[in-house]
C-alpha cells in the first residue's frame, strides 16, 4: 500500500482552480461554487489552504452574490457552499447574515421540508443545506426546527436509512444529509442507531470500498457520505478502517496528482475532496481533522461556535 | 454531454449572423479579473450564454428567447438560470406543455442525471395534471429499462404516483422489475411504497401474508440478497412478535442454514429472532452447529453466541459488529444477578417487550 501523495494532490488542485478553459469548467460552469468549496476544503485538510489568495477568493465569491456563477439565480446549493468557503478563510464577517437568513427561512415549507430555490424542488439535501448554513451563521433559531426534524424523520425507511422524499429509497449521500441535519439540531436520538449502523457497515464491500447502495460499485465519494454518517452515530468502529485506507490510497494518481471514484478511473477535484475527507476522518497521519457534520475542518468549526 | 455539443456544432450558423438577433448587443460573462480563454468547444457555448445574459437581463419574453434557452440548455443542461427563464417565458407565452414535455424527454435521453430536468418535468407534469400521468409513467419505465436503480426516475415515479395516481398496476411492475434482477433494492424499496402506500392494497397488514410468501421464495432462490431479508423484516416494521412468531421465518433460515451456503443473512436474521425473544428448535440448533468450523475454540455457552462466532469469522470485514453483537446479548446466569441488581441505577432496559440486559448505550430501539 502506498502513502497519501498529499504534494501532488496539492498541486493538483491548484491547477484545476486556475483552468477555467477546461472541457470540465464549460459543463460545471454552475457547480463552480462547490467546485471550489471540495478543492478548498481539502487544501485546508492537507494544511495547504494559504497557497490560495484570500481576497481573490472572497471577491469573486461576493461577485456571485451567492448564486453558482455570475449571472445564476439563487440556489440554496451555492449559498452553502459559500458560506462554507468563507468560514475557511475566517471571512465569514463579509456575509449579509439577514438577507442569506431571510432567503432561506422563505424556503422552508409547511411541512418542515425545504425546497432548493423558489420553484420549490424539494430534497433532505435542502433540509441539510438550510439547517448547515443558519447554524453556520447562528442563526438556527429563525427556522422551524421541530418541523424541519420532523420532515427529516418521515424519510427515515424500513432499513434505518433515509431518502430524498418520503418512500425514497436509503442512498448514503441522503443519509449524510439526513443525519447530518439531526446532529446539528441535537436530534441523533431519532436515529435507528444500530440498524442504520449496520446498513452503513454493510455497504462495504470486499475490495474495501463502500457503496451507497447495495449492490452498487464502491466508490470514494461514500468514503464520505458512509463514514462521516458513522462517525456522527457512533458506529465507525463497525467497519474495517485498514481496507477502506487502501481502496482510497488505490484511487490516487501518484503521478499527476488527484483521486478518482475507483482505482485506475480518471481523477476529479470531488472524488479528491472525499478520498482526502475520509482518509481524515479514519484519522490518516498528517491531514487535519474534519467536522462530520458541518463538513469543514474542526478549528474551523470550532472558530466559529467557539471563539464568540 | 460531449455528444450533444458537436451535433448541434454541425451546421449551426452563429446568432450573430442571424438577423432576427441583428438588434440584440450580447452580454459578455464577467468572470472577475481573470479573462476567461476562448477554446473551440465553448465558442458556441459563450455566444449563446452572452445573448442569452442580454434577453434575461432585459427581461425579454419572446419566442426567439424562448429558441435561444432551447439552444442554451442543449449545450449545457445544467445551467439552473437558463431553466428558471424559461419557465418564466413558458408561462407567460402560454405555450402548449405537451411540446415542451417533447423537448424534455430528448434533452433527457442524454442527462438523465441532471437534476434541473427532472425538476423541470416535474414542473411541466403538475401544470398538466392528469392528462400528464400516464405518459410520466411511461417516461420513467422508458429510463429505469436503461437503468433499473436510477434514483431520479425513482423519485420522480412516486411523486406521479402519489400526486397524479396510477397505482393499479405498480406492484405488477414491481414483480416484472424482480424478475429481471432481484437484487434491485431500488425495486424491493418500490414494492414497499406500493404495499404500505397504494390506495388499493389496504395497507401493510392486508399485504403481510402474501408478501411474506413473495419474498421466501426470492429468499431461497437467493440467500445472499440483502434486500430480500431487509424486505422481510421490514414487513413485520414495529410487529416484533408477529416476525418471532411467523414460523416462515425461521424456516426460511433453517433451510438456508442447511445448505450450508450463503447463509450469512440467514444467520444474523436469526440471531434478531432470538434477541427479540424467539426459542430456536433442536433442529436450528444443530443447523448452527454444523456451521462452526472445527479449527473452532471453546465451545459457546448459547447459540446466540456460537452464531456471533461463526459470523466474526465468515465475515471479517465487519467482525467488530458481530463482536458488538455478541457483547449485547444477554449475560449468564451469574453476570445477570449483578446486573439486575443494577437495575434500578438506570442500567437495564426493555426493547421490544422483551427483557435485554445491556452493559451501555440505550439510545436505539432495534438491538439485543
Amino acid at each position: 500500500m502506498g502513502e497519501l501523495a498529499t504534494d501532488k494532490h496539492v498541486r493538483y488542485i491548484l491547477s484545476v482552480e486556475k483552468k477555467k478553459d477546461s472541457f470540465e469548467s464549460v459543463v460545471m460552469e454552475h457547480l463552480r461554487m462547490n467546485g471550489a468549496y471540495w478543492g478548498l476544503t481539502a487544501l485546508d485538510i492537507m494544511g495547504k489552504l494559504d497557497t490560495v489568495d484570500v481576497n481573490e477568493v472572497v471577491s469573486w465569491i461576493m461577485s456571485w452574490g451567492f448564486g453558482g456563477n455570475v449571472g445564476h439565480d439563487p440556489h440554496i446549493l451555492y449559498t452553502l457552499s459559500a458560506v462554507q468557503v468563507l468560514a475557511l478563510f475566517n471571512k465569514l464577517d463579509v456575509v449579509d447574515v439577514d438577507k442569506v437568513t431571510t432567503y432561506i427561512v422563505s424556503l422552508q415549507n409547511e411541512d418542515g421540508s425545504f425546497s432548493g430555490d423558489i420553484w420549490g424542488e424539494v430534497d433532505t439535501r435542502f433540509s441539510y443545506i438550510a439547517i448547515c448554513c443558519v447554524s453556520i451563521l447562528h442563526r438556527l433559531d429563525r427556522i422551524n426546527v421541530e418541523k424541519a426534524v420532523k420532515y427529516i424523520i418521515s424519510c427515515k425507511n424500513m432499513d434505518g436509512g433515509f431518502g430524498c422524499t418520503p418512500g425514497g429509497e436509503s442512498h448514503a449521500g441522503q443519509i449524510f444529509c439526513c443525519v447530518g441535519a439531526l446532529a446539528i439540531t441535537g436530534s441523533l436520538d431519532l436515529v435507528d442507531k444500530d440498524l442504520l449502523g449496520w446498513w452503513l457497515c454493510e455497504r462495504q464491500v470486499k475490495s474495501g470500498g463502500l457503496n451507497g447502495r447495495p449492490e452498487k460499485l464502491p466508490d470514494v465519494c461514500y468514503s464520505w457520505w458512509v463514514l462521516s454518517s458513522l462517525i456522527m452515530i457512533d458506529r465507525v468502529h463497525w467497519i474495517s478502517k485498514e481496507k477502506l485506507i487502501k481502496f482510497i490510497l488505490d484511487c490516487q494518481d501518484t503521478e499527476k496528482g488527484g483521486i478518482s471514484d475507483r482505482p485506475d478511473d480518471a481523477v476529479d477535484v470531488f472524488h479528491t475532496y472525499f478520498g482526502v475527507a475520509g482518509l481524515s476522518l479514519l484519522e490518516y497521519p498528517g491531514l487535519k481533522p474534519i467536522d462530520p457534520a458541518y463538513a469543514l475542518p474542526v478549528d474551523v468549526v470550532d472558530r466559529i461556535f467557539f471563539s464568540k | 454531454m460531449a455528444g450533444i455539443i458537436e451535433e448541434e456544432n454541425d451546421d449551426r450558423v452563429p446568432i450573430r449572423l442571424r438577423p432576427e438577433w441583428s438588434d440584440v448587443t450580447p452580454i459578455p460573462q464577467d468572470d472577475g479579473p481573470n479573462p476567461v480563454v476562448p477554446i473551440n468547444y465553448s465558442e458556441d457555448f459563450s455566444e449563446v450564454m452572452d445573448y442569452f445574459r442580454a434577453v434575461y437581463f432585459a427581461n425579454e419574453h419572446s419566442s426567439r428567447a424562448l429558441s435561444l434557452t432551447a439552444e442554451a440548455i442543449s449545450l449545457n443542461a445544467g445551467n439552473y438560470t437558463v431553466w428558471h427563464f424559461r419557465r418564466l417565458l413558458l408561462e407567460s407565452l402560454k405555450v402548449d406543455l405537451n411540446v415542451e414535455r417533447e423537448f424534455v424527454e430528448k434533452v433527457a435521453s442524454g442527462n438523465s442525471k441532471n437534476y434541473q430536468i427532472w425538476h423541470h418535468r416535474r414542473w411541466v407534469a403538475e401544470k398538466l395534471g392528469l392528462e400528464a400521468r400516464n405518459s410520466e409513467l411511461e417516461f420513467t419505465k422508458e429510463i429505469l429499462s436503461i437503468d433499473a436503480k436510477h434514483y431520479h426516475a425513482w423519485s420522480h415515479r412516486q411523486w406521479v404516483l402519489q400526486t397524479l395516481g396510477g397505482w393499479e398496476d405498480e406492484l405488477n411492475y414491481c414483480n416484472e422489475l424482480l424478475a429481471e434482477d432481484i437484487f434491485n433494492n431500488s425495486a424491493w424499496n418500490q414494492r414497499y411504497f406500493v404495499i404500505t402506500r397504494s390506495p388499493f392494497l389496504g395497507g401493510l397488514k392486508a399485504m403481510r401474508d402474501s408478501e411474506v410468501l413473495y419474498t421466501v421464495e426470492a429468499i431461497i432462490s437467493y440467500p445472499e440478497n440483502e434486500s430480500s431479508w431487509r424486505y422481510l423484516r421490514g414487513l413485520f416494521k414495529d410487529e416484533s412478535a408477529l416476525y418471532v412468531n411467523d414460523t416462515r421465518v425461521s424456516s426460511v433460515c433453517l433451510k438456508i442454514l442447511k445448505t450450508k451456503n450463503k447463509y450469512l443473512f440467514a444467520l444474523s436474521t436469526l440471531l434478531d429472532l432470538i434477541c427479540l425473544g424467539y426459542h430456536p428448535n433442536e433442529d436450528l440448533k444443530d443447523a448452527v452447529e454444523a456451521l462452526r468450523p472445527s479449527n473452532f475454540g471453546k465451545q459457546d455457552s448459547d447459540i446466540a453466541r456460537t452464531i456471533c462466532s461463526i459470523l466474526e469469522q465468515v465475515d471479517p470485514i465487519r467482525v467488530n459488529y458481530w463482536v458488538w453483537r455478541k457483547s449485547r446479548l444477554p449475560q449468564e446466569e451469574e453476570e445477570l444477578r449483578h446486573c439486575q441488581e443494577h437495575r434500578h441505577q438506570g442500567r437495564v432496559g426493555f426493547v421490544d417487550g422483551v427483557t435485554s440486559l445491556r452493559k451501555e448505550g440505550f439510545e436505539s430501539e432495534f438491538d439485543c
